[in-house]
């Protein structure tokens, strides 16, 4: 017999009962002892189907193959960069996944990319046993040159992008912004001025702050176009 | 200093501060009250106060402690020079180094360290305020700090010291009564496993009374965790209520 002992999107906290039974599955920062399964991280409960799984709260983002990641270069090897993506690991950007030909005898990398600069990369490989590899090949990736990068807590990024997008089209179609969000927390904006950006960057922090609260697309549309009409745009 | 021991037990039941043998100190409990840590947490045992904080998983440094199948918790107890009535020498002392050991065991025993192999977790436990229960109080804080930095683990732990006083076992024994009591037996538990992580005594009780001292500390110990969870509820509920 399932029991399951949360509401949908009920705050749950590590030891929290969530549910009895043999035939719920435990998802994702769950944990099952016999029969019972308890929550192993503060965040929001997921009932789906007679399965529960946890939408956490706070927390680092791991890397995950194929995930798009902002980074910022901190070091420069010979045929290499290091690149910090807000991960426990620090992550590797090898000269021929950036360059199309490139010889180490008589090229520099600090030429191509340098301390500082951030990118658009993509997780090629990660496994935990070695640090992650990236990409800057492929469409939407490289050196950014323009516009600003700001931080978020990485376990908010799924609430500014929405469910099927929604979050991150009204966004961009509110403010006329281009946004390019990281699985890792941070997100790269270009906007038409300097006003709209700094529309932009304060709804972000609103969702941020109201992840956990129900009914945000709603409000934030409300604070941007609030905003706009106070500026008179 | 006092050389007389003072009376523990009033002739009407009460303790010397007029608490009951089995009533816990006023306790408050609040997370997230550093912006700089990943988690952080301060606990209020009565005139005990302890405040910590988590950083992690983070890559460690020095290179070679790295523990390639699981993260290392690295675990720091210290008492502040103006913790005590007497100033208290900083440099960590023999008694912080064995708290320090015993307070990681204990939260090694609750977090999925492998789940970030080659990383750490960095603990660090500021006792501000000393009266006596600062390990319970701090390892009680440290687990939520744990908790606060979003970190995987198997429950929270909840801590709590039983003593024995004039022949009386009590629960949540202060500085005075640690001093002339007869025993002192701190205790912390995953009260939703009923695992036992820590189990110290210093003193003497007999068998019976042993059992009888854990079934205390276990009471003490689900007020406590009730506490515990409704502190991280409210952080998320502290938000004004938009229309």
């Amino acid at each position: 017999m399932a029991k399951i002992y949360v509401a949908n999107r009920q705050i749950v906290r590590p030891g929290d009962l969530l549910a009895e039974g043999e035939d719920v599955k435990a998802g994702e920062y769950t944990y099952r002892i016999g029969s019972k399964i308890y929550s192993t991280i503060l965040g929001l409960a997921n009932v789906d189907n007679g399965n529960v799984s946890i939408i956490p709260l706070e927390g680092v983002a791991l890397p995950k193959e194929g995930d798009t990641v902002i980074g910022l270069i901190v070091g420069v090897g010979i045929t290499n960069w290091i690149v910090d993506i807000r991960a426990p690991y620090k992550a590797i950007l090898n000269a021929s996944e950036a360059l199309e030909s490139f010889n180490p005898i008589t090229d520099d990398l600090r030429r191509y990319l340098d301390i500082g600069d951030y990118i658009v990369a993509k997780i090629i490989v990660f496994d935990r046993t070695r640090n992650p590899m990236l990409t800057i090949k492929g469409k939407g990736l490289g050196k950014i040159t323009e516009g600003i990068v700001i931080e978020i807590k990485p376990s908010r990024v799924p609430r500014v992008i929405g469910k099927k997008k929604t979050m991150l089209n009204t966004l961009t179609e509110m403010t006329g912004c281009n946004i390019v969000v990281g699985q890792n927390g941070r997100i790269w904006i270009r906007c038409p001025n300097k006003h709209l950006e700094d529309i932009l960057v304060r709804a972000i922090k609103k969702i941020e702050d109201e992840a956990h609260i129900p009914g945000l697309t709603d409000r934030v549309k409300k604070f941007i176009e609030e905003e706009k009409k106070r500026l008179g745009l | 200093m006092n050389l007389e021991k003072p009376i523990l037990i009033r002739e009407d039941g009460l303790r010397h501060d007029g608490r009951k043998p089995d009533e816990l100190r006023p306790i408050r409990i609040e997370v997230g009250v550093l912006s700089n840590a990943d988690g952080s947490a301060l606990v209020e045992f009565g005139r005990t106060k302890v405040v910590a904080a988590v950083y992690g998983p983070r890559e460690i440094h020095p290179k070679h402690m790295t523990l390639p199948d699981r993260a290392l918790i690295r675990c720091r107890y210290h008492m502040a020079p103006f913790s005590t009535s007497d100033r208290k020498s900083p440099a960590p002392s023999r008694r912080e180094i064995e708290l320090s050991k015993v307070i990681r065991e204990a939260l090694e025993a609750s977090i999925f360290t492998e789940l970030f192999p080659r990383t750490t977790i960095d603990v660090f436990i500021e006792v501000l305020q000393a009266d006596g229960g600062t390990r319970t109080a701090g390892l009680t804080a440290a687990s939520l700090a744990v908790a606060d930095a979003g970190i995987p683990m198997r429950d929270l732990i909840a801590a709590v010291a039983v003593g024995k006083v004039d022949g009386v076992l009590v629960l949540d024994i202060d500085e005075l009564e640690d001093e002339y009591g007869e025993a002192d037996m701190p205790m912390a538990m995953m009260p939703s496993l009923n695992q036992i992580v820590l189990l110290q005594l210093n003193g003497v009780l007999t068998r019976e009374e042993f059992m009888k001292a854990i079934e205390l500390g276990k009471k003490g110990i689900m007020e406590i965790y009730r506490m515990q969870k409704e502190a991280l509820s409210k952080k998320y509920l502290q938000y004004p209520e938009v229309e």
